[in-house]
């Protein structure tokens, strides 16, 4: 009971503090809008900036979609993303997108008699639980992974997520890449037609679900695990190895992506290589126009965004987020002073 | 005077016209893609662009519908029971509680029925259902399947709930209103409680309990909030009625902020005008249904 309440309490209290940030956000402060899964860590870093310069942050986090959908229309200074937007995207309305913060989606389950790490599942068998190919826990194809474990006759119940959402994205993207049925029947996508389950609204309607379904199985943002002591699963990676959710592992899955030669930073983290990856992996990303309409006002932010990528690491790590690699920052801020320019035609960042 | 009262009027049928205007005009770009398809079609797919509306239709039809069929004989009953048949005492205090009802916000209502309805449903209802209709052909269709504790039933529950308030004390209200001595007579004559009722209660009243009924079931169509929470937000059509489903305000809730792409916005747009189109035929109905009653009671 604990778990739901206090995920509903967390989301309330967020909820909360959202629509009282709006009325007090004044004229000079950054504005922002879009994804729900790293708006901890980015009020928390614009609390800390605030407190170190004076400037404020108004950041809605109303959703990937909802986000990109305000950069384009330009009511926000920046947008921000947990799925990329594909360069040609990028291109047609002269934005671009950058990583700023990395995290991972974690297999939850809720069956009795089987505590945290206890079972391990690898890409195919989970995309078959989710195509409803798999109905029972006691599947030979489960048994075949964790011989030890006692597996109970329990039917699966699925739950995924009902809104649209990143998480989700980075979730049918892996799916995607480990099972070509996965990929043909149902896709990739922040939303897709789920073969199978139920649906729960946000990080605590799944957690919630869970948690209260006997033989549940869903997938929730590693904040979620760790702060609600959920049971969460071991996934095989791509290198063959069993590993355990956790920072260092989606760290591992960072390190190995190639940035350098992602045009318009489009790399999905999923399924990468490495013997500590943890397979589902994946950066948020920020949002903004080449040539702005107000040139001052991205200039504070992007001051705002290299003060969170070199003071902010700290505070990512303590809520659990792993904070981008120096190495891939330099990169950032090179895009930022090659593609980004005042009214002037001027670069906005020396 | 007159000019102010007349603009407030002027203004809300503007109001309601400007809504219609861009419901439509918003939900153009998805007729035009899908056609009557899209009343017919049952898949939902953001990752393909392909949008049905019929899974959140029969959502939204069916959970109104449950909720109909427990809320209505209960709110009545309660009802009788306030004006013929409870104590002085009682009736100030099962009033009150029942306006207080009313006052409880929906999202309250989608919270308890999500983490105490729910998992009561879960483990001692639902399996008492799927257990007692197993053997009887068509009812163990529609109670079949692992019991999720959430779905199209717990909704229908929750909803019934919901419109009890409202039913309660429309119809109360009215039964108050029949003439004291239309009741006694009948009760002279030697009619029973239940045949004054039936009898005389109702036909006086009918008029009064068709338009609380009304309000019910049109809160019960665009319940929002409360049905999210515990509908199971799947776009499936499914025989068993303990499976999760979705319904039109439900899907427009979870999606819109999400939604991008226009065929996807304007798909959801399309479903608010359904949803409008649909309370429409129900008010309109329960209108015509109202000028039959009258007419055979003026003949």
């Amino acid at each position: 009971m604990s778990i739901f309440q206090k995920a509903t309490l967390r989301s309330m209290v967020i909820g909360a503090a959202a629509s009282l940030a709006l009325p007090a956000a004044m004229a000079a402060d950054i504005s922002g809008a879009g994804a729900t899964f790293p708006y901890p860590v980015y009020a928390k870093w614009a609390d800390a900036y605030k407190t170190a310069s004076g400037v404020g942050l108004n950041y809605q986090s109303i959703g990937s979609g909802g986000g990109i959908k305000q950069i384009k229309a330009n009511t926000v200074t920046f947008g921000a993303s947990d799925a990329p937007l594909e360069p040609k995207d990028l291109d047609a309305d002269g934005l671009i997108q950058f990583p700023m913060i990395i995290g991972g989606v974690i297999p939850v389950v809720n069956i009795k008699g089987i505590k945290p790490g206890e079972l391990t599942l690898d890409g195919p068998t989970l995309a078959d639980i989710f195509l409803g190919k798999v109905k029972s826990w006691d599947d030979p194809a489960i048994k075949k992974l964790n011989p030890k474990a006692k597996l109970p006759a329990t039917l699966i119940a699925v739950v995924h997520r009902s809104d649209g959402s990143g998480t989700t994205f980075l979730y049918t993207s892996y799916l995607g890449a480990v099972s070509p049925e996965w990929k043909e029947k149902v896709g990739v996508d922040k939303a897709v037609e789920w073969p199978t389950g139920i649906g729960g609204k946000g990080n605590e309607g799944v957690a919630g679900f869970v948690g209260q379904t006997d033989g549940a199985i869903g997938y929730v943002e590693y904040a979620y695990v760790k702060q609600n002591k959920m049971t969460y699963l071991k996934l095989v990676n791509k290198d063959g190895k069993t590993v355990d959710p956790q920072a260092s592992a989606f760290q591992a899955a960072a390190a190995n992506a190639d940035w350098a030669h992602a045009p318009g930073y489009y790399l999905v983290l999923t399924n990468q290589a490495g013997a500590e990856s943890w397979p589902i992996t994946g950066a948020s990303f920020i949002l903004v126009h080449k040539k702005p309409v107000d040139a001052a006002a991205l200039g504070e932010a992007l001051k705002f965004f290299d003060w969170s990528y070199k003071n902010g690491t700290k505070l990512a790590e303590e809520l659990d987020y792993v904070p981008i690699p120096k190495p891939v920052v330099e990169l950032v801020e090179k895009t930022w002073k090659d593609s980004l320019q005042d009214g002037a035609g001027l670069p906005l960042w020396k | 005077m007159r000019i102010a009262t007349r603009t407030a009027a002027i203004t809300v049928l503007l109001l309601l016209g400007g809504v219609i205007i861009a419901l439509i005009q918003g939900s153009i770009p998805a007729f035009r893609e899908f056609g009557w398809g899209f009343l017919t079609a049952e898949h939902w797919n953001p990752a393909t662009e392909k949008f049905g509306a019929l899974a959140p239709i029969y959502g939204t039809l069916v959970t109104s519908f449950i909720a109909m069929l427990i809320g209505i004989p209960v709110s009545l009953g309660i009802a009788i029971f306030i004006t013929e048949l409870c104590p002085r005492s009682l009736k100030r205090p099962i009033s009150t509680a029942i306006e207080l009802l009313a006052g409880i916000p929906s999202i309250i209502y989608g919270i308890w029925g999500l983490f105490v309805l729910a998992p009561f449903l879960q483990a001692y209802v639902q399996p008492f259902l799927i257990a007692l209709f197993a053997p009887v052909p068509v009812l163990s269709s529609l109670f079949s399947g692992p019991p999720y504790g959430i779905g199209i039933f717990t909704a229908g529950i929750i909803l019934s709930i919901m419109v009890l308030p409202y039913i309660t004390s429309v119809t109360r209200d009215v039964f108050e209103t029949v003439p004291p001595v239309l009741k006694e007579s009948a009760y002279g004559l030697g009619c029973t409680t239940w045949e004054v009722v039936r009898k005389v209660v109702l036909p006086y009243t009918q008029t009064g309990v068709i338009g609380g009924v009304m309000l019910g079931l049109g809160r019960a169509l665009g319940e929002t909030m409360a049905v999210t929470f515990v509908i199971g937000n799947a776009h499936r059509i499914s025989a068993s009625l303990l499976a999760p489903g979705t319904t039109i305000s439900a899907a427009i809730a979870n999606e819109f902020t999400e939604a991008d792409g226009d065929l996807y916005t304007s798909s959801l747009i399309a479903l608010g005008l359904l949803l409008f189109v649909i309370t429409f035929i129900v008010l309109a109905g329960a209108r015509l249904l109202l000028l039959r009653l009258q007419k055979r009671a003026g003949t």
